[in-house]
């Protein structure tokens, strides 16, 4: 399972202030934490607190200063994007795009001359997807998009657009749907991402929420995720989850290997 | 369009395990042995690195095994001393490296002790210069005498110390950092606890760089299927990124296949099987063959007949 840790996101307040008053230690110690609790990528967004793309690569340096582990860029700007994929160390994930024609055109050229990673949310100019069939439509047009401009599948990580189940609680079946259907688009398939915390939006019960969700999208394909990492009961449930898909050979000790 | 490239693409690499240690490393060895860091299975070249080619390791004991005369005269009258066996299989087999089982040591058997065992260790150290794979007799109380005993004889030698078990990794994980040997990990046919041994070890800080795995080997005809898979799994694991399990694997295949009656069986007893001097070695080279194709990187081996079928083998195809 791929795990990309979420938590150093302006969306967060200390991150915010972080970058306000360009305060290394906290991003470092963020990522030092997500680090320690086994995530294989760091995502790193800036969000409204700056538009300066001197500001994500300062962002990125805080994180590789302390860990060797890759970037997930959350940015879809392609000037900004062409500033901080070469500052990253390792080929990084680039989070995100939707299905619309210009933007992939815009993006992928770049995704592509640096051998990185795109996330492809299954969303066009007409907004969120009201079902599992415009989620599938859409991802198609990224993975013909991936195609023409070379980038392998495996570099490419689909989005099925997860949706708060207390707002729209209809959406979850649909989203497991168009889940199970992306993992027939290549053999080797792409990966399948989410941003889980969405679907917990509002609720509360909301680390129940996710963790549930999370192993019901496994089921179906699902094999990464933007999480918050620290989150033990989660990822427990996520390594159980994957022994049940015969992912990883069980072990009694399955829990605390992972953490050693 | 051009053709779709459908070659796996593996993401990981076996670990690299050298045994022995020649003089500048602290050893008496006149060279040393390297399996693993592959990445990619066995004979499939194509699609990824095989750095290092299968080894076979000569099997001795300071008994003579239980096997019919007739696969005991392939090898010789040097089966009753374990010097003269290690020399004729480095001289004449042309073994990579030698497997000492300590059979001799078997409370039930001939119950040599830990000091006896020790001084056999030391006697075919100093009368061959091929990297050294210690067996204790099976019986875990016992072996924890004979193998510290034997682990010091050898000290700095750069051994492959078998077995680490569920039951004893403490003790032989001890043992091997005192005297700066490697580990071999044991489990019952099951890769669940393969899996879990392997954990162990790395748990109380042993570098599992230093491991190399042993699934029990089963004779062809007797649960040689479940091995297979179970290795052949465990290398498709390894490949795949689980740390735990990309590690190098051994089969004991001599030491397996004259136990079982296809083997070991004269023509008497099994009409129209063919004669047992050629039916044997046959059975051993079979199952041996099969086992590298599994994953297998030392295959140990009894007979010379079934040693120059597999060493033809891996000259050939790896």
């Amino acid at each position: 399972m791929i795990l990309i840790g979420e938590r150093i996101n302006a969306g967060f307040k200390d991150i915010k202030e972080a970058i306000m008053n360009k305060d290394g230690d906290t991003i470092k110690n963020w990522a030092k934490i997500q680090a320690d609790a086994k995530a294989t990528y760091i995502d790193v967004n800036m969000g409204t607190a700056s538009k300066d793309p001197a500001t994500l690569c300062w962002m990125i340096e805080q994180v590789q200063s302390v860990t060797d582990l890759p970037i997930s860029i959350d940015n879809n700007k392609a000037d900004i994007l062409k500033e901080a994929i070469p500052v990253c160390n390792k080929p990084p994930i680039v989070n995100s795009t939707t299905a619309e024609a210009a933007k992939l055109d815009l993006l992928l050229p770049i995704v592509a001359e640096h051998g990185a990673s795109i996330i492809g949310l299954s969303m066009d100019e007409e907004g969120s997807p009201p079902n599992a069939e415009k989620r599938v439509e859409n991802a198609g047009k990224i993975f013909e998009k991936i195609m023409e401009y070379g980038i392998p599948p495996e570099h490419l990580f689909l989005d099925p657009i997860v949706m708060p189940l207390k707002f729209k609680q209809e959406q979850a079946a649909a989203i497991m749907e168009a889940t199970a259907q992306f993992k027939f688009f290549s053999d080797p398939p792409c990966h399948i991402v989410c941003g889980l915390s969405n679907i917990s939006i509002g609720a509360k019960h909301k680390k129940l929420i996710n963790r549930i969700f999370c192993t019901m999208l496994i089921a179906n394909g699902l094999d990464a995720v933007i999480l918050d990492i620290t989150d033990k009961e989660l990822v427990d449930a996520i390594l159980t989850a994957e022994l049940f898909m015969n992912k990883q050979i069980y072990a009694d000790s399955y829990i605390e290997a992972f953490g050693s | 369009m051009a053709l779709p490239d459908i070659k796996e693409k593996w993401t990981y690499k076996i670990n690299e395990v050298t045994i022995g240690a020649i003089e500048q490393e602290g050893g008496t060895r006149g060279k040393t042995i390297t399996v693993g860091g592959q990445t990619t299975l066995p004979l499939l070249s194509f699609e990824g690195n095989i750095p290092n080619k299968p080894v076979v390791a000569g099997y001795i004991a300071n008994a003579v095994p239980d096997w019919p005369d007739t696969i005991l005269k392939g090898i010789g009258d040097e089966v009753k001393s374990p010097v003269e066996w290690a020399q004729k299989s480095v001289q004449e087999f042309k073994v990579d490296l030698l497997s000492i089982k300590l059979i001799g040591a078997d409370p039930h058997g001939k119950n040599a002790t830990a000091e006896e065992c020790a001084k056999t260790v030391s006697d075919v150290l100093k009368a061959v210069d091929v990297p050294l794979i210690i067996w204790g007799c099976g019986d875990d109380e016992k072996d924890s005498l004979v193998l510290q005993a034997c682990a010091e004889a050898a000290k700095g030698e750069n051994c492959l110390i078998g077995s680490a078990k569920e039951s004893n990794y403490r003790t032989i994980v001890a043992l091997c950092m005192a005297n700066k040997h490697k580990i071999i990990s044991e489990a019952p046919v099951d890769i669940n606890i393969g899996k879990q041994v392997n954990i162990l070890l790395r748990d109380i800080g042993y570098n599992l760089n230093d491991v190399i795995m042993f699934q029990t080997t089963a004779a062809l005809g007797y649960g040689f299927d479940y091995v297979y898979t179970i290795s052949e799994r465990a290398r498709i694991a390894g490949l795949k990124g689980d740390a735990l399990m990309a590690l190098p694997q051994i089969c004991d295949v001599g030491g397996e296949v004259f136990r079982v009656k296809e083997a070991v069986a004269d023509e008497d007893a099994l009409p129209g099987w063919g004669a047992l001097e050629k039916r044997g070695p046959m059975w051993e080279a079979v199952c041996a063959g099969n086992y590298l194709q599994a994953g297998a990187d030392i295959v140990i081996m009894a007979h010379p007949v079934a040693i120059k079928n597999i060493r033809q083998a891996i000259d050939k195809l790896f």
